[in-house]
């Protein structure tokens, strides 16, 4: 007898005025899976964080064993029997497994704590999950793979009846993995119901009954699995109506700028290689998590390489550190530019001269402040930054014009090669237009431009070549006029094959 | 099934470890040496009557030590501490000149200073202050009461009224062995105990390893913070009334930079300023390390200028040597293959 466990209905939220989710419904009924899918930023983790009562909604329903829930919160959902495996770790890494597994239900005897039933307890649900750790090891000490596993095995310690895996599998091995669909389908036979969130969709085979689909934060889509097919999944996915009109300018790209060959560093960047021509701009797609942040880190000498050939304008070049890079004539738009862009505190005209110092020394090594204030003005007009003062702070710009801030610190230089990390992510639509624009231009001057983002419709429309990366590696090129938001998903999710043993069963 | 199974008491090392045993040993090692060295230069070191006065310069520093360590394991940290003890000295020593019962002083002094605990405890994890603003706020309105209790004068002697409260908390003994000791190392029993093995002790690591986990586990984290700040403010309450029971008067300028002295005996002792991390025995050492470098630099004849170089080099060495360790540590971890999220 299966019966509706779960049943939103009409849920939305928004952040900040950006609407995350628009009037979605979802049901989920007692001894299924039902896999949530959906591109990044389509809603998915949102709405699996209002229903585990991290977030609350705006509007809509939220109905638990049948009964209606007002107000939900953590603990509230907690003790309706709702666990959530986080994408991210969420684990106190001083403390042992077993006082992870019960962190804030700890056993106690007479008010003090009794640890021996807790790593009893614990001991029992890793020997179940076939997890070889014992109890008492310190979660800091346990390799990522592990500390995933026990985080899956502290949500299984709840009894829970609806569990919530947001990406559970992209940390472990094949045996892990293969374990752990063990778990679920024992899960699913004993009546609970599991809402599982991947991205890895050759998975889904192996343990899902249903489907439905995410997009902008609406619904779509939803099917039996077995009515359904992994090229009708991905149009689903995918299957966004471009509306912007995008400011392509045609160019004949020049000769090899920027060449990397079998560029290594750490498990996010596994042997990258490609090449950026002059007047050329190549997008580079992926989902959250393929590794192109890391991979412009490296580049650009902000994080360690491994191993790696960097050729700029037919010549290697040894790049261990930001100044390297920037010295070579490479400049990076980092994605997180709050954090890794600006200074925010400090004033425009301070942020623009900050990296050019050195072009600005006067007497005594003071900075010229007449240098300076024209340095900034061309910036300002080249970029047509809208600022009242270049004395305000770089913080109370608009993201799109804080955006051209970080690009005008790198115009005064001469540089051959600008990394563009995410650069329009959550700025408005006028001034996405402008970064278009900015890059369009850098590219008539002949430059190279990496332009790294998840919006396929924009790589779609800037872009001149597109490479796609996944797990760390390249798994795709192709020149824009072959592309398609199809063959792009498909590329993204091109996942190494860890399940050839989980198959078997 | 398990292949790592081992005995009950290497798996309660193996916990203590992981909360900080390594430095606590380290520390003990140091001391030892410490008081090897001043016994050999002065023999007198080792006197019954030295002990006995070395132990109660211990004292206080190991009670702020206490509540320091509480409130740096939950990842903050507390600068009211000192100006707390000066509060608590001024109130008590004022109300009891006014003539209130020395005890009844005493008891609304403690319920005074915990109230700052509450505000610390609020300000940081309900409003989310900077826990060093929050607490330098609280610091200097604490002293600023200290000043205005008794109109920014000093009290007067607290006189013969007092005299079983000045034996309870200074002058008297126990078995030979002063009354601040015995004070002393029942407090950091009890609260050992609450740290090691309540629900809200656990919390208290729990908050300061990750503060989000914890509340994603149903920690409280406001009330787990707010117990730790309402620890120290307890603990430099009972300091304040160590100090007027020992004076036999309210001094305004009490308990003047105990705070960072706090600071200093839980870092020698082990533990992480940047929470999780730390053991109450750590703090015992730090704070006899404290101790027996002023007690054995003044034996040996050392002015007070050395004293002070000296102990603030052993704080930076002694978290240096963490910080080198950690990172070898991490190192290692990474190169095998450990690390996989950058």
């Amino acid at each position: 007898m299966s019966q509706n466990i779960v049943e939103l209905r009409r849920v939305s939220k928004s952040f900040a005025g950006i609407r995350a989710l628009d009037g979605v419904s979802l049901t989920l009924e007692s001894g299924e899976v039902l896999a949530l899918l959906g591109e990044n930023g389509a809603g998915k983790s949102t709405l699996m964080k209002i229903l585990g009562g991290i977030y609350t909604r705006d509007a809509g329903t939220i109905r638990v064993f049948g009964t209606e829930i007002e107000e939900m919160t953590p603990r509230r959902a907690r003790e309706l029997g709702i666990a959530i495996i986080h994408q991210e770790l969420n684990m106190c890494s001083h403390l042992t497994v077993a006082e992870n597994i019960f962190l804030g239900r700890e056993v106690t005897r007479s008010g003090l704590l009794h640890d021996r039933p807790m790593r009893e307890r614990a001991a029992e649900i890793l020997s179940r999950l076939n997890i070889d750790i014992h109890p008492d090891t310190v979660v800091g000490s346990l390799p990522i793979s592990k500390q995933q596993m026990v985080e899956i095995a502290k949500a299984l310690s709840t009894d829970a009846r609806i569990l919530i895996m947001d990406e559970p599998t992209s940390a472990l091995t094949s045996k892990e993995i293969s374990d752990l669909f063990h778990i679920i389908r024992s899960l699913r036979e004993q009546g609970c119901g599991i809402i599982y969130i991947s991205h890895r969709l050759e998975e889904l085979a192996h343990i899902v009954d249903r489907v439905l689909i995410l997009r902008d934060g609406r619904y779509i889509a939803e099917s039996r699995f077995e009515d359904t097919t992994m090229p009708e999944i991905i149009a689903n996915m995918v299957g966004r109506e471009i509306k912007e009109k995008f400011p392509r300018i045609e160019s004949s790209p020049g000769r090899t700028i920027l060449s990397v060959r079998g560029l290594n560093a750490g498990r996010q960047v596994r042997d990258v290689s490609f090449d950026l021509r002059e007047g050329e701009i190549v997008g580079v797609a992926g989902l959250m998590g393929a590794g192109r942040t890391e991979m412009t880190r490296a580049l650009f000498g902000a994080d360690p390489k491994e191993s790696g050939e960097i050729t700029l304008d037919g010549e290697a070049v040894r790049i261990d550190r930001p100044m390297d890079a920037i010295e070579a004539g490479i400049v990076l738009v980092p994605e997180d530019r709050k954090n890794d862009g600006l200074c925010t505190k400090l004033s425009i005209r301070e942020n623009i001269a900050l990296p050019n110092l050195d072009m600005l020394e006067g007497r005594l090594s003071a900075v010229d402040r007449r240098r300076e204030g024209e340095m900034v003005r061309r910036a300002a007009s080249d970029l047509s930054i809208k600022m009242s003062d270049p004395e305000q702070s770089a913080e109370s710009l608009s993201g799109g014009n804080q955006q051209k801030v970080v690009v005008g610190k790198w115009l005064a230089r001469d540089f051959r090669v600008a990394l563009f990390d995410e650069p329009t992510r959550g700025i408005d639509v006028a001034a996405k237009a402008e970064i278009y624009h900015l890059m369009n231009d850098l590219k008539r001057r002949g430059l190279g431009v990496l332009f790294i983002s998840s919006e396929m419709p924009e790589i779609l429309g800037i872009a001149d070549r597109i490479i796609v990366m996944c797990d760390g590696r390249v798994t795709g090129e192709m020149p824009a006029a072959e592309a398609t938001q199809e063959r792009i998903l498909e590329l993204a999710t091109r996942f190494e094959d860890k399940l050839g043993v989980a198959a078997g069963d | 099934m398990r292949t790592d199974d081992r005995g009950g008491l290497s798996r309660a090392l193996h916990a203590l470890t992981a909360r900080g045993m390594g430095q606590v040993l380290t520390a003990a090692a140091g001391l030892a040496v410490m008081c090897a060295v001043f016994g050999f230069l002065n023999p007198v070191f080792f006197s019954g009557r030295n002990v006995g006065n070395l132990l109660r310069q211990i004292a206080p520093i190991l009670l702020i030590g206490i509540g320091q360590s509480y409130v740096l394991i939950t990842g903050n940290i507390d600068l009211s501490i000192g100006s707390v003890t000066g509060m608590s000295c001024m109130l008590s020593a004022t109300l009891m000149t006014r003539g209130m019962n020395p005890w009844v002083a005493a008891a609304a002094t403690v319920l005074c200073c915990l109230l700052v605990g509450v505000l610390n405890g609020g300000l940081v994890a309900k409003f989310n202050l900077p826990p060093f603003i929050a607490t330098l706020g609280t610091m200097t309105i604490a002293r600023g009461i200290a000043q205005i209790v008794n109109n920014n004068y000093n009290t007067d002697s607290i006189g013969q009224a007092a005299e079983g409260f000045r034996n309870f908390f200074y002058y008297g003994r126990l078995g030979g062995v002063f009354n601040t000791i015995w004070i002393a190392a029942a407090l950091w029993l009890a609260f050992n105990f609450l740290l090691s093995r309540t629900r809200l002790g656990r919390h208290i690591y729990a908050t300061g390893s990750n503060r989000e986990a914890a509340r994603l586990s149903g920690v409280d984290v406001f009330r787990t913070t707010t117990a730790a700040y309402m620890v120290s403010s307890f603990c430099s309450c009972v300091v304040g009334l160590i100090v007027c029971a020992t004076s036999g008067m309210g001094t305004m300028d009490a308990g003047n930079m105990y705070e960072l002295y706090a600071v200093a005996a839980s870092v020698i002792g082990g533990v992480s300023t940047l929470g999780g991390q730390g053991l109450l025995l750590g703090t015992v050492m730090g704070a006899s390390i404290w101790g027996v470098l002023q007690n054995g630099l003044q034996f040996a004849g050392a002015p007070v200028a050395i004293r002070n170089i000296v102990i603030g080099a052993i704080v930076v060495v002694s978290v240096l040597l963490d910080v080198l360790v950690r990172s070898g540590r991490r190192r290692r971890k990474r190169d095998a293959g450990g690390e996989a999220k950058a």
